[in-house]
């Protein structure tokens, strides 16, 4: 009934993923600054002389956790905001969620993701 | 007589000198992995507190000393720096102390050089007792060569020229760096990983510093305030010019416009320019610079894409060759409306012979001392630090320090 978004995208599209997800309700998030490469493997830079290869490139991670109605459409403005067509655009997982619990209050469950204006209130 | 503007002049360019030996840890700090960046800040930095007192205990004696052994080293008339006082030496328009005390950032700065050959693995203890021997052995006797009252190199011996160092302190340096590298061995991984450089705006800062420092290194180097201190300057900042320019240009050709890569072009063509500085024309600082980054570009290259040394830091191909050329270069444009004295162009082939065998000598004596204290300290004290140190880092292993929380 509850689950977690892991999306992983390019650091320069954190702010256009942002804002989508903004526009349908998505109010609360995790962002992490990560390092590592997919299928895409790595990128050349310049040295001080020729070129070297890098690996590890930096991404961006955003959790965010919701209720299962609402997972479609968050991946697909997820989708639609981080894309350029071009290898390394990233790629997002779901994860079941146990529980939730809300230090403040203790609320558990959806009542602990409920927000003025969140995408579950909707 | 003391002339004020002379000595305010070398004063000042004494603080530029110094400065240059933080602004070298800055420029290899930035090229080193984030786990060594303080390591390497701090060999360089040390060889302000170490060299400072070895010059004052010994080395400016060795070095400036009255000559004995027959233009080989100086005598121990100045150790502790007795008689060394704020009357001019005959000839000089500044406090005799003032000299010494210019000499000394050159004493500082030119071990500091070395360290790019052996950062991320070198054994600090080592390194210390390292840099003081070679101080003492090497840098100490090959500036008394040169420099020194009756020097085998200088105007007393084989007459070659070095304005402002490029034998004492880039070839000594540079050639003392390939030593050491083969003698310590690559870092763990090199030819296998890619050592990406953790902080470039360091290195950038520390070129920046370099360049403006180099105006007291080799302006200085006039030991006046007068025509040849301004044309020093501007050769030096001609020749920084045109090697960054071409540097530029030969990594577009590869790839992309590297800045490190521009800014280590700035610093090759400072190390070119200091042994003739003031014996050049701004067209030859031109030439001079334009020509030296090809050779050191080239170098690096040749010698990363076989993995042939991991000298890390292209001390080597910096330095040393960008010395070389240097003093050959002086020997091919001097001109003697600008410094005395004439080189092969302006028809004086017999100094470019003078530099070519002050050069070789410099080379095998830094090379062969080097190398052969590196493997004694190997020995006895160890060069590296274990395998688990190194791959901690230094900054921890070593200094049990964090350059970021």
């Amino acid at each position: 009934m509850t689950k977690k978004i892991e999306a992983i995208i390019r650091e320069e599209k954190l702010e256009d993923v942002k804002s989508a997800l903004h526009e349908i309700g998505i109010v609360g998030m995790n962002v992490f600054e990560i390092c590592g490469h997919g299928r895409q493997g790595g990128i050349t830079l310049a040295g001080r002389t020729g070129t070297y290869q890098v690996d590890m490139l930096p991404k961006m991670q955003l959790n965010i956790v919701l209720s299962d109605h609402n997972v479609e459409k968050t991946i697909a403005t997820i989708r639609e905001a981080a894309s350029t067509g071009e290898p390394g655009d990233g790629i997002v997982f779901v994860y079941p969620v146990e529980d939730v619990i809300r230090i403040r209050t203790g609320e558990r469950g959806r009542e602990a993701l409920h927000y003025e204006g969140d995408i579950d209130t909707r | 007589m003391i002339d004020s503007g002379d000595t305010t002049w070398i004063l000042v360019s004494s603080a530029l000198v110094l400065v240059m030996t933080p602004a070298l840890a800055f420029f290899y700090g930035g090229m080193v992995r984030k786990k060594n960046i303080l390591s390497t800040l701090n060999l360089s930095f040390v060889m302000m507190c170490l060299i400072s007192v070895q010059w004052l205990l010994c080395g400016y004696s060795l070095a400036f000393g009255s000559d004995v052994g027959g233009g080989l080293l100086g005598g121990l008339e100045f150790l502790g720096l007795q008689g060394v006082g704020a009357e001019p030496l005959e000839g000089m328009t500044i406090p005799y102390m003032l000299f010494a005390a210019f000499q000394m950032m050159f004493a500082i700065i030119t071990p500091a050089l070395i360290t790019g050959a052996f950062v991320e693995r070198v054994r600090f203890k080592t390194f210390l007792v390292f840099s003081l021997l070679w101080a003492t052995l090497i840098y100490d006797p090959v500036c008394h060569w040169v420099w020194g009252p009756g020097g085998i190199l200088g105007p007393d011996g084989l007459g070659a020229l070095d304005f402002a160092g490029g034998t004492v302190v880039h070839m000594t340096a540079g050639f003392s760096a390939l030593a050491f590298a083969l003698a310590i061995g690559p870092r763990k991984g090199f030819g296998s990983q890619s050592f990406e450089p953790a902080n470039i705006p360091y290195s950038v800062l520390g070129a920046g510093l370099l360049w403006m420092g180099w105006f007291g290194f080799n302006g200085g180097s006039a030991l006046a305030a007068n025509g040849t201190a301004v044309q020093a300057l501007f050769t030096t900042n001609t020749a920084a010019a045109a090697a960054g320019l071409v540097w530029m240009i030969l990594s577009w050709t590869d790839n992309k416009p590297s800045v490190l890569g521009i800014v280590t072009g700035a610093v090759v063509g400072l190390v070119a320019i200091t042994p003739g500085a003031g014996f050049v024309t701004p067209l030859g600082a031109l030439a001079i610079g334009a020509l030296v980054a090809p050779i050191s570009y080239y170098a690096i290259k040749f010698i990363k894409g076989r993995n042939l040394v991991d000298e890390s830091l292209d001390v080597f191909a910096c330095h040393g060759l960008g010395g070389l050329w240097g003093a050959l270069a002086t020997g091919l444009f001097a001109a003697s409306s600008v410094g005395g004295v004439d080189g092969l162009f302006y028809g004086n082939p017999g100094q470019f012979l003078a530099q070519l065998w002050a050069a070789l000598l410099a080379i095998g004596v830094s090379f062969g001392v080097t190398f052969v204290l590196a493997k004694v300290l190997n020995a006895t004290m160890g060069l590296r630090v274990s395998d688990n140190e190194e791959q901690v880092g230094l900054d921890v292993s070593e200094h049990a320090e964090r350059a970021y929380a």
